[in-house]
């Protein structure tokens, strides 16, 4: 096999920009004198007072601030990146993926894996699909490039299982039909921008 | 034809006179958006694309030549404009759905419309509804995405022959007379056109009823046209491109196999389709379709291979067939050498005695010409083949030569066919008696040999035919000879190189050795340029390789034959061997090259090589074999993984090597005379298969479905009336289904061979003709 591939690194256009950072002691005496005047500036003063005042405050005051994991749960932010969930059409329930396939090329760690086929209504319908999550990042990109919003990420974080298998199959991930009324649209990665009617060029229709 | 220099984007490029500006412009990696042209075809002007400034003047560069000193410019302002409108144009009404589209990723709309940033649209027309159909097994039309490139029709009128699609009114809404004047006009002619038409079986129907070679499909460059097999199965790039050879015929065409993982359980790499460079070379439906004769889930069984071993220390003969690889061959002709057993091969041997003798009397070691050459001569005559039935890519040439050079051609064969006549209006056929073969070639020799060349025995003796004004031998062969003068004489107006290509009949003969000689004769005395269609795969490889045996005896191994012991890669033998998709080597093909094939698939059993690395101290690897193909036979001591298999951008084809060619001194020709009495008469059967089908292997394939059963005329069919019929070969019978092939003409009826279990070879002996008695029961 060839390495070409694996010779060209040229992966962005790579415009970082260097801090203003002061110059670093070179002498032994300078060192000397960094370490002195970090350590007697008395910050870590200032850190164990704010943890000294949440104390108090929550002893004798406000109440406490920890959730009782797990029987009690945060909400997540929406843009939080979890197990993938597959979206159905609100108005028909049929689901949304199209199998065109740009997740499964898309995915950076390959662990996309799909089966497609022509069916009786002349449709491409999915009849397999698999993540193997034993292998996924979660970097979102699957859910940024499918164009029907159907593959999202949704909020169940707890990834432990028994087998890495779990959670993989279409089934697994699809909005169960009963709960269709519950399925949320996703905020996150790859979600249709607020403004996203200005962007849009208006194609002239002859009907 | 001579070297001229033209500036394309003022950069010089040599160039041939009559080459196209497209053309030249691609072989110096100049690109000009181009889509309806085909290479080998002609432009039909359906795009109007390619528009490029010559000398200050607006051409279409797929059909304007280029003139000694030419100035061309690719790209002017009035040019880009026409090309986004033209590609604008094309995507109005085009159905937004490259998500499920077979052809994304590998779309030239898609391409063409990113190109030449096509980002808002213009124009607009009502749609009209254009609905999907099946126009046969193997084809899928999806009208809603065809884009009337007429791509499709074009290769199979100029290419494949059949003419089996054309275009056909739309019926859409007329064009917005605003349109004329305000759009750029190249793009308004073109969508007046467009908005007119869709693709239509030309017969009428809604079925082809073609040679379903899907080479419609491959030129295809949306999604309109898909196999039924591959729609919506994967998408293009998720397939691994293999670059092979096909296995099926003597054309050894270049394929890509395109694999990927079978399904998600199971990962093994499966074949989803079979592609071309369709530019540059034509498959057929077996090719193309042929492809999963794979032989799967195969492990090393130990106890098979030691017996197998035995089977070789005592074996006296093995029998094999032409689907082999060179190195293949070289073992076994190894086995013969080291071990003394015969070598038996059906499908070769009356073919290599056939060249032996040409050899013998030409002093060549091989025929003169190949099937490129021929394909550009203007006058082409095919003797001995059933061009529609034994070799797809033979029957290309004679086609497109009629289409492309304004060609004539004379087609020799008992059994009459449709098609033949309709490749063009210059196409003279003969369905003469069977046994006159020789007759056919001393009529070659009267019109085309200049008489002082010929001896005068020869000369006597077809002077010995003529009686006035009227030729015997056109008479003979079952034509007026009156008229036949006539449309001769006008055939041969203005043609300036010939080509004969010589088929199967003319191996398989009781006079196969005088058949040589005078095809000798002929390549000596006439302007014909030679080329003979080897009967099977790599029957020239073996014949060069193999030094074949006429008879079988004692205990046999059948090497994807019948035998005593039977290596098979069917999957029906004592030990399993790989498919030709599962492995690598070369084979000979009849353009006398030596091509590369790669393994598209994983086999894990047992090959030749291992049997014989367990008798003998041999290389390692199969492939190791190809630097020590016989270099006295033409073949070179190149190593296999040196050998290129690609085309280049100019349509060069780099594959393998080409055989080198030995003459020596031969002495004059002695031709024999032909004998009359030799016409077979009564109930004719031939041997000669479906087309699509040649071997076991084609078989397997889920796609060919054309079944084994006696191929018969439908005026045939009706008089034997019954929809089985037993034929009797003295005492042999067969009981087989009759199935009517509507494009075969006259009483002879044909009887496959590509089910080796029938041993039909073995019915036919040295001939490919006999006498039996047919009746319908
Ligand atoms: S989140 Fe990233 S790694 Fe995971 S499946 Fe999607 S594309 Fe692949
Ligand atoms: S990108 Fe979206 S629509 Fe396309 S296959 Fe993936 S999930 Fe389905
Ligand atoms: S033919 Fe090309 S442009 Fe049309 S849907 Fe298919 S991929 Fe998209
Ligand atoms: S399959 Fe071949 S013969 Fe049939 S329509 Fe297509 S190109 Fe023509
Ligand atoms: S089917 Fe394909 S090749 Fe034929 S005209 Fe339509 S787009 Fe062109
Ligand atoms: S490629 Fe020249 S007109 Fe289409």
């Amino acid at each position: 096999m060839s390495l070409e591939q694996f010779k060209d690194r040229n992966v962005g256009v790579q415009n970082y920009r260097q801090l203003d950072l002061p110059q670093s002691p070179t002498t032994a005496m300078c060192k000397v004198k960094q370490v002195a005047k970090r350590s007697l500036k008395g910050e870590l003063f200032v850190g164990l007072g704010v943890t000294v005042r949440e104390m108090v405050s929550t002893l004798f005051g406000k109440g406490l601030h920890t959730t009782q994991y797990p029987f009690e749960k945060l909400p997540i932010s929406p843009r939080y990146r979890a197990i993938h969930e597959m979206l159905r059409l609100l108005e028909s329930g049929n689901y949304r993926c199209i199998g065109c396939g740009l997740c499964e090329k898309i995915c950076i760690s390959n662990c996309i894996s799909m089966e497609t086929r022509y069916d009786e209504n002349q449709r491409k319908e999915v009849s397999a699909y698999t993540i193997n999550f034993g292998r996924c990042i979660f970097c979102g990109y699957c859910a940024e490039v499918c164009p029907e919003l159907a593959i999202v990420h949704g909020g169940r974080y707890e990834t432990a299982s028994e087998q890495r298998a779990s959670f993989s199959l279409f089934e697994d991930m699809l909005t169960p039909i009963d709960q269709l009324s519950l399925q949320q649209e996703y905020q996150g990665f790859g979600a249709v921008s607020p403004n996203a009617d200005d962007n849009i060029k208006k194609t002239p229709l002859a009907y | 034809m001579s070297d001229i220099t033209v500036k394309i984007n003022s950069q010089e490029c040599k160039a041939q006179e009559g080459e196209y500006i497209l053309n030249v412009a691609r072989a110096n990696g100049i690109f000009i958006p181009a889509i309806c042209y085909l290479t080998r075809c002609s432009p039909t002007l359906a795009c109007r694309i390619c528009l490029v400034e010559a000398d200050g003047k607006q051409v279409y560069a797929c059909n304007a030549k280029v003139k000694n000193g030419m100035n061309i410019e690719t790209v002017t302002e009035n040019i880009l404009k026409e090309r986004r409108a033209i590609m604008e144009v094309y995507d109005v009404n085009h159905p937004l759905q490259c998500g499920v589209c077979d052809q994304s990723g590998s779309c030239e709309l898609q391409n063409y419309t990113l190109e030449l940033g096509v980002d808002s649209q213009t124009y607009s027309i009502a749609d009209t509804v254009r609905e999907s159909k099946n126009w046969s097994s193997v084809l899928h039309y999806d009208a809603g995405l065809c884009i009337v490139c007429e791509r499709c029709v074009t290769v199979c009128k100029d290419m494949i022959g059949d003419s089996a699609i054309k275009t056909t009114a739309r019926g859409g809404e007329a064009l917005d007379k605003s349109y004329k004047d305000t759009m750029p006009k190249d793009a308004y002619a073109m969508w007046n056109k467009l908005q007119k038409s869709v693709i239509a079986p030309s017969n009428g129907t809604e079925q082809t009823n073609c040679s379903d070679c899907g080479e419609c499909v491959a030129v295809c460059p949306v999604g309109a046209l898909v196999s039924r097999d591959f729609v919506y199965t994967t998408n293009a790039w998720e397939l691994n491109r293999i670059p092979a050879t096909c296995a099926h015929c003597s054309s050894g065409c270049h394929i890509y196999y395109e694999t990927k993982p079978t399904s998600i359980s199971n990962r093994e790499e499966k074949i989803y389709r079979v592609t071309n460079e369709w530019n540059y070379m034509s498959l057929c439906g077996a090719g193309r379709f042929g492809y999963d004769f794979e032989n799967t889930n195969v492990s090393k069984d130990e106890k098979a291979f030691a017996l197998a071993i035995e089977a070789f220390k005592k074996a006296q003969t093995i029998r094999f067939n032409a689907t082999i690889t060179n190195e293949e061959a070289l073992m076994l002709q190894t086995l013969k050498e080291k071990l003394g057993v015969k070598l038996v091969n059906d499908e070769v041997r009356a073919f290599q005695k056939f060249l032996n003798a040409y050899s013998d009397a030409s002093g060549k070691s091989l025929y003169g010409s190949d099937f490129k050459e021929l394909m550009n001569s203007d006058f082409i005559i095919s003797v001995g083949s059933i061009l529609r039935k034994d070799n797809p890519n033979a029957r290309y040439v004679f086609n497109n030569v009629q289409k492309m050079n304004k060609g004539a051609g004379l087609y020799f064969h008992p059994i009459g066919d449709t098609v033949i006549p309709t490749f063009g209006k210059s196409v003279e056929t003969f369905n003469h008696k069977v046994g006159l073969e020789e007759a056919v070639c001393y009529l070659i020799l009267d019109l085309f040999a200049p008489k002082d060349k010929l001896s005068d025995e020869v000369k006597d003796y077809i002077e010995s035919f003529k009686d006035g004004d009227t030729n015997g031998l056109v008479e003979l062969l079952g034509k007026d000879s009156a008229k036949f003068k006539a449309s001769f004489d006008k055939m041969m107006g203005k043609k300036s190189s010939f080509g004969l290509m010589v088929g199967e009949d003319f191996f398989y003969h009781e006079k196969s050795e005088n058949l040589a000689k005078l095809i000798a004769l002929i390549e000596e005395v006439t302007p014909l340029n030679i080329a003979f269609i080897p009967p099977k795969s790599n029957a020239l490889g073996v014949s060069l390789i193999c030094e074949l045996d006429d008879e079988a005896t004692g205990y046999t191994i059948g090497y994807n034959e019948n035998g005593d012991f039977k290596l098979s890669a069917l999957g029906d033998g004592n030990l399993d061997i790989p498919a030709l998709n599962q492995q690598e080597g070369t084979l000979t093909n009849m353009n006398k090259k030596v091509v590369p094939t790669n393994s598209a698939l994983e086999y894990n059993g047992y090959e030749l090589n291992d049997i014989m690395k367990a008798l003998f101290d041999v290389p390692r690897l199969a492939i190791d074999w190809t630097a020590y193909l016989p270099v006295d036979k033409g073949f070179m001591s190149h190593e296999f993984d040196s050998l290129p298999n690609h085309y280049t951008n100019a349509g060069v084809e780099l594959r393998g090597y080409s055989l080198v060619k030995f003459t020596r001194e031969a002495n004059e020709i002695k031709v024999d005379r032909f004998d009359e009495k030799a016409i077979l008469e009564g109930d004719i059967v031939c041997r000669a298969n479906p087309q699509r089908q040649f071997s076991d292997f084609t078989d397997k394939a889920h796609q060919i479905n054309e079944a084994f059963g006696l191929y018969v005329s439908d005026a045939k069919s009706k008089s034997i009336g019954t929809s089985k019929a037993e034929i009797s070969f003295g005492d042999e019978r067969l009981i087989l289904d009759v199935m009517v092939d509507d494009r075969m003409e006259g009483d002879i009826v044909a009887l496959p061979d590509f089910q080796s279990k029938h041993n039909v070879y073995g019915l036919f002996g040295t001939s490919r003709y006999k006498i039996v008695t047919i009746k319908g029961v």
